[in-house]
This record gives C-alpha cells, structure tokens and sequence, in this order.
C-alpha cells in the first residue's frame, strides 16, 4: 500500500483577512444514479445521515453528501473509510443502473475562515455570498477564478472549497492572495 | 454579460458559469441524407440580429447541457429550457412573442 499524501499537505495561510487551509486527505466518491431511487436513497443515509435537496448538502460529523446534479451526489467520508464505503455502495446498490468511483485522490479539499471568508470567497466566485444569500446547508458548484470549484459553509465563518488536485497549488495561492492583510472589501 | 438560468439545477448564473454550445434544434442528417441535407447539417447556421435559440452547458456547475432563447442584439434571455425537446416549449414562444411580436426563426415563430 502507497503512503497516500494529499495536494499540499495540509498547507495554510493565516497572515491575512481570513485564514486558508488545506484539510489533508479527504474520502470522497462519486456517486451517479437516480437519486430517486429508494434502495440508493437508503445507502446515501447510511453514509451521510440524510439525502440531500436539490443544491443542498447533508452532513453528519465526518460525512457528508452534497447535491452535485440531478444524478450525481458527491459523498464525503474519512479518508481510510472511502474504499470500503464504495465495496458497501456496490453490494447496497447491486442491480440497479449506479457508479460509485473513488476520486479521494482526485480532489484538494480547502477551509477558508474568519470574519472576512465571505469576502475572500466573494472575490473569487460569481456567486452571491451576502448572508442571507448564501446559508449553511448550501451547496454550489461554480468556479474559483479559472478553475472549477464546489463549495459550501462549515461554519458561520467558514467555508469549504473542493477542487481538483491538478489545481490545488493554483487554489490555494489565489485564496492566499484574495486573504491578504488590508484587502477586505466590508461588503457584507 | 448574459444571466442564464439552467433548468437542470435551478441554479442562476451569469455566462462564465456557461459555455455555449452552437444553435439549437439542428436536425443531425447522416446516413441515408443527400448532400443538400449534410451540408445544411454541417455547415448552414443562422446568425439573427435579435432572436436566437442556443445550445449551452453549465460547464462550471451541474454539467448538464439546456436551450435558451435570447436576443442577440440586447443579450436579453427570454427564457431557459430542457435540452430533450426537438422544439421551444409554448411558454418560451409566448415570453418570446412578448417581447418580440411577430418574432420568427426557421421554423418557429
Ligand atoms: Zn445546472
């Protein structure tokens, strides 16, 4: 067995308006089906404790599952956890039409917090993140600068970022940049 | 800059959350076509001043593709629409005909 290492490391940035963080290895798999279908809906709670809205996202403790389209879930668990999870979804989901692939490794997860996250995000996002726009429970697919982004809140003061690996390095510079000292905005 | 709708998420957003993807409604001739119809298929493609009928696809969100009718000439978006129709559902012609009476494009109008 390989010594798994995620993008960056657990890279972070705290010299600025908002601290950013690489969150080291994350589990996550790629769910695709009817996200009607009860035999799927009852795995997906298995894992996430709930089947999330349309644009929402589930969470329970170290899981989760965010709404990526409408037969496409993203579900997050603890690293070591994501093989055995995608062995328990394929016996779950056993003669239905579903995929359930392993991109744990395919992913750099990201937290922005602190008082001015929202702001940071802002910046980068064609997104609406006044706060009453933007909530916890949200969950939006969009894109960071000029790479594709998902996103959501883990806190009031804080949000996720997942991206690709490939762009890790790139994510995390241009939130390093968008927290610098004296670059809020008090929009919001 | 245009503010698209995708009627796939529900999401509202504006054109770099989008790629556009050609002109809607193409008939995709092929075996059994004559050459009048796979050149019309290849190569014929409108290019209005006012009202239009796209492909696009939320490339920066749910990945799914959808219609939209806008005006090429205000960038105003009359509306969005599922991408398995062959044609504009009545309530896109109505919101077009709203705006643009006596509006046509090919076939439809
Ligand atoms: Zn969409």
């Amino acid at each position: 067995m390989s010594n798994a290492v995620s993008a960056l490391q657990g890279a972070a940035f705290s010299d600025g308006i908002a601290e950013v963080r690489e969150l080291g290895l994350r589990g996550m798999i790629t769910l695709r089906g009817d996200l009607s279908d009860k035999k799927l809906i009852k795995a997906v709670k298995a894992v996430a404790g709930a089947m999330p809205e349309q644009r929402k996202i589930a969470l329970k403790g170290d899981a989760g599952a965010a709404w990526m389209s409408l037969d496409e879930l993203l579900l997050m668990v603890p690293h070591s956890d994501a093989l055995g999870t995608v062995e328990t979804l394929n016996s779950a989901l056993n003669g239905t039409h579903f995929l359930a692939a392993n991109v744990s490794d395919a992913r750099a997860v990201f937290e922005v917090s602190g008082p001015y996250a929202r702001d940071v995000m802002a910046k980068l996002a064609p997104v609406d993140f006044a706060p009453d726009a933007f909530e916890m429970g949200m969950f939006r697919r969009s894109r960071m600068a000029q790479v594709p982004a998902a996103f959501w809140m883990s806190d009031e003061d804080a949000f996720r970022v997942v991206c690709f690996r490939s762009v890790g390095e790139y994510m995390f510079d241009l939130l390093s940049v968008a927290a610098q000292t004296g670059s809020e905005v008090d929009v919001f | 800059m245009l503010i698209l709708e995708c009627p796939c998420c529900g999401v509202t957003g504006e054109e770099t959350e989008f790629h556009a993807g050609g002109e809607a409604h193409l008939k995709r001739h092929s075996v059994g076509s004559t050459d009048d119809q796979f050149e019309e298929y290849l190569f014929m493609r409108e290019n209005p001043r006012g009202v239009h009928l796209e492909r696009w696809r939320h490339n920066n969100g749910c990945g799914k593709w959808f219609h939209a009718a806008r005006c090429t000439m205000t960038l105003e978006v009359f509306g969005t629409y599922p991408a398995q129709t062959y044609e504009p559902p009545q309530e896109i012609k109505d919101a077009i005909s709203a705006k643009r009476p006596g509006w046509s494009w090919r076939n439809f109008s």
